[in-house]
C-alpha cells in the first residue's frame, strides 16, 4: 500500500527560506534509508504558494476564479511529499515517525496520508472486505 | 501503548530492522538460522518491554543491542561445550564495538548483501531460495509465504529448515563471492527476485490467486540490491523491467480475484510513476555503459511501450532490434514470438511469419495458444484467409479464457466469410 | 491437470509380436488426434522387458538385481502416455480412444493422476508484451 507523508507549509517555506544545513543533511539521511529499504516511490519539495495559482469554482456551472498567491494559512500549505510504498499502515507510521522534523522551531508538521489503490475506487469498501474474506476462506481450503 | 498496537507497532519494526539485525549477525555467529533467532528473541524482548517503557527513540539500535548480548552469551555457552578456536576467534570479531557501531549507522551494505548471495544460494532449490529470501531479506512470515504460494505453512517451514542446514553445511555459503562467481551469483539473485515477481502476477488460469504481495515484495528487493550493488547493470536493468511490468499490472481486482492485464487500450490507467521510476533505472543502467543484458533488454522493450503516447506512435523499428539482440542473448520461444510481431508490425506480416514458422513446431510451444493466434493474425493480414481460420480455430480450442475465445471464433468466421468470397 | 495412461503389457508385446497394420494406423491416429486437441504432452513405448532389470531395496544391505523378462502381469508396462485435461472423466474420455489390439490379446489401462508440478520458471514481463503487443497487431 502507498502512503503519501505530506510535509506542511511553515513562514520559513513560505519565505524561501532555506532548510538549515544540518536539517538538509537529516532529511537527506532520511531520504537515503527510505530508498536503502526500498521503500521511497518520489520526494518533492513545492516553490512557496507565492508562485503559484489557486483555481476555484464558487458558482456550480461557472468560470472558474485565479487567484495568484501567496497564501495566508501556512497549516494549509503543503510545502513537500514523499510517497512510500509498504507492507502495513504501521510502517507507514514508523516511517514517518522517522522524519527529521522539517522546521525545527515549533512549526513542523507531517501528514500521513493513504493512497487509493485503484479497486478502491471501483468497489464498496463492504464489497471488498467480503471479497477478501471470500478469497481468505478459498485460499484456506485450497490448503493441501 | 496496549499490547495488540504494541504487536502491530513491533511487526512493523521488525519489517524495517529485520534484515539488517539478520545481515549484521549472520557475520559474527555465522549461522544464519542462529541469526535469525538471536534476532527474534530481540523482538520477543522488544515485545515484553515495549509497552511498559515505550518505543526507544532508535528501535534498530535497542533491537541491535540486545540481539548482540545474547549472541556473546551463545558463544560463551557453545565454547565451554566445544572449545574449538574457531570460536574463539569469532568472539574476538564479535567483541569490536565497531561491528555495531558500523551496522547501527546503516552501513550493513555489505552484510546485507552477503545475505541475499547465501538465500539465494546454488545448494538451495529454486522453492528454498525464494522462500529464505522472502523470510530474512522482506520479513515475511511462514504463514504469508505458505499464503503467497498457496502451500501448507509445515512446508515452508520445512522448506526453511532445510535450507539452513544446507547452508550451514556449506562453509564457503559465508563468503562474499568475487570476481567470475560474482556475476554468476548475482544472476541467481536476480533469478530469484523476478522469480518472485512473476509468482506474484501468475495468475492466468483461475487457478490461482491474485498475490501481489510477492509482486511488491520483488520491487522493494529489486529496490534494495539497486543501492547495494549499484554498479551492476543488470540490476538496474531488472528493476527497471519490474516497474515497468507493474505499471501495467496494477490490477483491476476482477470478481473471481483474479489480476486484469492493463492492455492498449487502457493505456491511460498505465501507473504514470512507476513508469517513470522505470525509466529511470533503465537510465541508470545505460550510464554504466555495457551493452544491455537480458533483463536490461526487456525493460528497454517495455519501456518502449511505455513511452509511446499512443499505440499508432509505438517506435517498432527499436522493438524489433531490441528483440533481436533479446533473442542473441537469452534465445527462448517466447522472444521469437514476440519478435515475430514486432518484426510484423515494423516490417509487415510476411516477415513476422517467416519467423513464426521456424517456431511453429517446437515442442515448448505446442499448447501455447498465444501461437496460433499470432499466426493466424498473421495469415489475415496476408490474405491468407482459409490458413488463417484454421490458426484461429486451434487458438480458441486452446484457451480456456472465455473472452479471449470468442475474439477468436469471430476472428475465425470473419476469416471463413473472406475466404468464400 | 495432468494424467499418465499407463498401457500394460501383454503376451503380444512382450515377445515383440508385431501388431496389424490397421491396429498400427489407428494408434497413430488416436495418438495425432490426441495431440491435435493439444492434450497429448508424452507418448512412449518400452522395450520388453527381457531387456529390463528390476531392483529391489531393502533396508539393509544391496538392492537385490533380477533379470528380466518379466512375467506378463498387471505390473508390467509396455507404453505410456501423458496427457493435460480438465478431469478425470475427460481422461477417460481419451483413454477410450487408445485402439484395442485385435485378435487374443486384452489390454489394460491404468489411469492415474500426476502430482502438479510447480509450473517451471515463467517470463510474465515477456507473455505481457506479447498480450499487449498481439492486441495492437490485431488493430493494425
Amino acid at each position: 500500500m502507498r502512503f503519501m507523508m505530506i510535509v506542511k507549509g511553515t513562514t520559513d517555506s513560505e519565505a524561501g527560506t532555506p532548510p538549515s544545513p544540518e536539517l538538509l543533511e537529516a532529511m537527506q539521511k532520511y531520504n537515503e534509508e527510505l530508498v536503502k529499504a526500498g521503500v521511497l516511490l518520489a520526494a518533492d519539495g513545492l516553490q512557496p504558494t507565492s508562485a503559484g495559482i489557486r483555481i476555484s469554482y464558487p458558482e456550480p456551472g461557472g468560470k472558474p476564479k485565479v487567484v495568484d498567491g501567496p497564501f495566508a494559512e501556512a497549516k494549509e500549505i503543503i510545502a513537500g511529499y514523499t510517497l512510500i510504498e509498504v507492507k502495513s499502515r504501521e510502517e507507514a507510521i514508523e516511517w514517518a515517525l522517522r522524519m527529521p522534523d522539517p522546521h525545527g522551531f515549533g512549526q513542523g508538521e507531517i501528514e500521513l496520508r493513504q493512497v487509493f489503490e485503484p479497486h478502491d475506487l471501483t468497489s464498496e469498501p463492504e464489497a471488498l472486505a467480503g471479497q477478501a474474506a471470500l478469497r481468505k476462506q478459498l485460499d484456506e481450503r485450497r490448503r493441501p | 501503548m496496549n499490547r495488540p498496537a504494541a504487536r502491530r507497532t513491533v511487526d512493523a519494526i521488525w519489517r524495517i530492522e529485520a534484515p539488517k539485525l539478520i545481515a549484521a549477525l549472520t557475520r559474527m555467529v555465522r549461522d544464519v538460522g542462529l541469526a535469525e533467532d538471536l534476532a527474534q528473541d530481540a523482538m520477543v524482548v522488544a515485545l515484553e518491554r515495549w509497552p511498559e517503557t515505550g518505543i526507544p527513540d532508535n528501535p534498530g539500535a535497542w533491537l541491535m543491542t540486545v540481539a548482540k548480548r545474547r549472541a556473546i552469551d551463545w558463544i560463551r555457552r557453545n565454547r565451554q561445550r566445544d572449545d574449538k578456536y574457531a570460536e574463539l576467534a569469532r568472539v574476538s570479531e564479535l567483541i569490536s564495538e565497531d561491528d555495531m557501531d558500523k551496522a547501527l549507522d546503516g552501513e550493513v551494505g555489505d552484510d546485507l548483501l552477503r545475505l541475499v548471495f547465501m538465500t539465494c544460494h546454488p545448494a538451495l532449490s529454486r522453492e528454498a531460495r525464494v522462500a529464505l529470501t522472502l523470510r530474512l531479506l522482506c520479513g515475511l512470515t511462514t504463514e504469508e509465504i505458505a499464503r503467497s504460494f498457496l502451500t501448507s505453512e509445515p512446508t515452508v517451514a520445512q522448506r526453511i529448515v532445510r535450507a539452513k542446514k544446507t547452508l550451514n553445511a556449506e562453509r564457503s555459503s559465508f563468503e562474499m563471492p568475487s570476481g567470475e562467481e560474482l556475476a554468476e551469483r548475482l544472476s541467481a539473485v536476480l533469478e530469484v527476485v523476478y522469480l518472485m515477481f512473476n509468482e506474484g502476477y501468475a495468475a492466468t488460469s483461475g487457478e490461482h490467486w491474485v498475490r501481489p504481495l510477492l509482486c511488491q515484495e520483488a520491487l522493494r528487493l529489486g529496490r534494495i540490491l539497486a543501492e547495494l550493488a549499484p554498479r551492476e547493470p543488470e540490476v538496474h536493468g531488472l528493476v527497471a523491467l519490474m516497474e515497468i511490468q507493474a505499471s501495467r499490472l496494477r490490477t483491476r481486482v476482477g470478481d473471481q480475484g483474479e489480476p486484469v492485464l492493463l492492455l492498449d487500450q487502457d493505456r491511460a490507467q498505465w501507473d504514470r510513476l512507476l513508469i517513470r521510476r522505470g525509466l529511470a533505472a533503465l537510465e541508470r543502467c545505460r550510464k554504466l555503459g555495457r551493452p544491455l543484458g537480458p533483463y536490461a533488454l526487456q525493460a528497454a522493450i517495455a519501456a518502449c511501450h511505455a513511452e509511446a503516447p499512443t499505440s499508432e506512435e509505438t517506435n517498432w523499428i527499436r522493438i524489433a532490434a531490441l528483440y533481436e539482440a533479446l533473442s542473441r542473448q537469452a534465445p527462448s520461444p517466447i522472444v521469437e514470438l514476440n519478435r515475430a510481431v514486432a518484426v510484423a508490425m515494423a516490417f509487415g506480416p510476411a516477415y513476422g511469419l517467416q519467423i513464426v514458422d521456424e517456431i511453429a513446431g517446437l515442442s515448448a510451444l505446442e499448447n501455447y495458444h498465444l501461437l496460433p493466434s499470432v499466426r493466424g493474425e498473421l495469415l489475415r493480414k496476408l490474405g491468407r484467409y482459409g490458413e488463417a481460420r484454421l490458426e484461429f480455430e486451434r487458438a480458441a480450442a486452446m484457451t480456456r479464457n472465455v473472452r479471449e475465445q470468442e475474439l477468436l471464433c469471430a476472428r475465425a468466421a470473419e476469416c471463413d466469410a473472406r475466404s468464400s468470397d | 491437470m495432468r494424467f499418465m495412461l499407463l498401457v500394460k503389457a501383454t503376451g503380444c508385446s512382450e515377445a515383440g509380436v508385431p501388431h496389424s497394420r490397421e491396429h498400427r494406423f489407428a494408434k497413430e491416429a488416436s495418438l495425432a488426434s490426441m495431440a491435435e486437441a493439444g492434450v497429448l504432452l508424452a507418448a512412449e513405448r518400452l522395450q520388453p522387458s527381457s531387456g529390463g532389470i528390476r531392483m529391489a531395496f531393502s533396508p539393509e544391505g544391496e538392492p537385490e538385481l533380477e533379470c528380466g523378462p518379466f512375467p506378463a502381469d498387471s505390473w508390467l508396462l509396455a507404453e505410456y502416455l501423458v496427457i493435460e485435461s480438465e478431469s478425470m472423466e475427460e481422461a477417460i474420455g481419451w483413454a477410450r480412444r487408445i485402439p484395442a489390439p485385435g485378435g487374443c490379446e486384452r489390454m489394460e489401462v491404468e489411469l492415474r493422476r500426476l502430482e502438479d508440478k510447480a509450473h517451471g520458471p515463467r517470463n510474465i514481463g515477456l507473455e505481457n508484451d506479447l498480450a499487449l503487443q498481439l492486441g495492437m497487431l490485431r488493430q493494425d
